[in-house]
């Protein structure tokens, strides 16, 4: 490709205006004007990030899982099936893996390359999922990164650091919380924090 | 295309600053526009995943550790734009050719947005080829991080598990090749596994004895140990 014999002040993007903001403006007004973008539907994208597609989907997925055997054993067999007959498919969630944490083991997700997040599930990433420190060391010294998160795991318990390196996204499912029996389901989710589903966090205790 | 973005196990960052669960998703006015402007351009169809992180990862080393997120994004897209011929440089100027564009029959509605996004685009194809690994066979890592189709070119085998040996975990299906994908060269799909590695294989001082990490392989990244 003619892109990787570009020397750096070749690159087109130096063409638009330094400043980020005037940049995405610049360039939004390009392809607005050319017929290549619909700023409705820039809007319509924001708006089912923000306000349709989130953690709450994820949650809703361990919840089922906790309370309901035949469910927990499907997702752990296919994932991607299960989910989507949830509803919970699309950009970015194509193909899904579930993997469960244990006394034994505790799951953590990461992309050391780039950013790949389970969208359906859990939207768009936090900033310090997307941070170069968290893909440099989770895959080194997970324990110290899950530190900073609060998270201090039993010595017996091992981890096992997922880099999402193709087209499969992980959910975690955490250990279910002592006390939470005899809760129901819409209770359970209100359990599962985000960074649960990443393995960077427990689920809450029941209050 | 540098290895800037090849970032698991590199040292000298500091602690992890955790955000709140309901924290803004954005931290600036333009991010989440610069979303959904990647998301847009990229529904007229004029390049695949696999070449948008190709151009992320061929920003320059100084603009890849020094832009943020969606200054990435935003780079990137410009330069894709650019190289797909969809824009000129003198577009990004100011000084191309006014009038509707050939591609904007292909423009992505607010009306088509909730469909485009449920769909996605999977990366798995049916299997012609031979399965070389079955899950529990152990297997070693190509030892060198690179592309072999294409000199220099994307790959996505992390430069920390080259030459390590693992244990295959299970097999995802056949999946597109990215090496190929990124550069034209079509799908190329390969069987893709999930490979088990012991921590103590991949560090010099892991945490933890029984720690590992696992990486999603394609086949051809891997020889049999």
């Amino acid at each position: 490709m003619p892109h990787d014999h570009h020397d750096h002040d070749a690159h087109p993007h130096s063409l638009l205006p330094s400043d980020p903001a005037l940049r995405v403006k610049a360039l939004e007004t390009i392809l607005t004007r050319k017929g290549l973008v619909d700023p409705a539907a820039l809007d319509a994208i924001i708006d089912t990030y923000e306000n349709r597609i989130g953690p709450k989907n994820g949650a809703d997925v361990v919840a089922r899982a906790w309370s309901d055997k035949s469910f927990r054993q499907e997702l752990l067999a296919d994932a991607t099936a299960t989910v989507r007959e949830l509803g919970y498919y699309g950009r970015q969630g194509e193909h899904i893996v579930a993997v469960e944490n244990t006394p034994e083991t505790h799951n953590m997700v990461v992309c050391t390359l780039c950013s790949c997040y389970p969208w359906p599930l859990l939207g768009i990433p936090p900033a310090w999922y997307k941070s170069d420190g968290y893909r440099a060391r989770a895959v080194r010294e997970p324990r110290r990164v899950l530190s900073e998160f609060g998270v201090v795991l039993p010595e017996e318990t091992g981890v096992r650091v997922w880099d999402s390196t193709a087209e499969v996204r992980y959910l975690v499912i955490p250990m279910r919380p002592q006390g939470s029996e005899g809760m129901d389901r819409a209770a359970l989710a209100r359990l599962v924090t985000r960074n649960s589903m990443i393995g960077t966090g427990l689920a809450k205790a029941p209050s | 295309m540098t290895r800037a973005h090849d970032m698991g196990g590199r040292f000298g960052y500091g602690a992890i600053r955790p955000e709140g669960e309901d924290e803004p998703l954005w931290h600036e006015p333009w991010h989440d526009r610069a979303m959904a402007l990647t998301l847009a351009a990229g529904a007229l169809g004029q390049w695949n995943i696999d070449m948008s992180r190709h151009a992320r990862e061929c920003l320059s080393v100084p603009d890849y550790s020094t832009f943020s997120y969606y200054e990435k994004w935003i780079a990137a897209l410009a330069d894709l734009l650019v190289e797909t011929s969809v824009l000129t440089r003198d577009d990004l100027t100011g000084e191309g050719s006014e009038g509707r564009h050939a591609l904007s029959y292909s423009v992505l509605t607010a009306e088509k947005v909730p469909a485009a996004l449920a769909k996605g685009s999977p990366s798995d194809r049916p299997s012609f080829g031979s399965l070389d690994f079955a899950p529990g066979q152990e297997v070693r890592v190509r030892p060198h991080p690179e592309n072999t189709h294409v000199e220099g070119g994307h790959t996505r085998l992390p430069a920390y598990a080259a030459g390590a040996r693992g244990r295959i975990l299970r097999y995802h299906g056949n999946h597109v090749l990215p090496d190929t994908s990124a550069h034209g060269l079509g799908d190329q799909a390969e069987p893709l596994y999930a490979v088990v590695f012991s921590a103590s294989e991949l560090w010099q001082m892991p945490e933890h004895p029984n720690d590992e990490v696992v990486l999603d392989l394609w086949q051809s990244y891997l020889e049999p140990a």
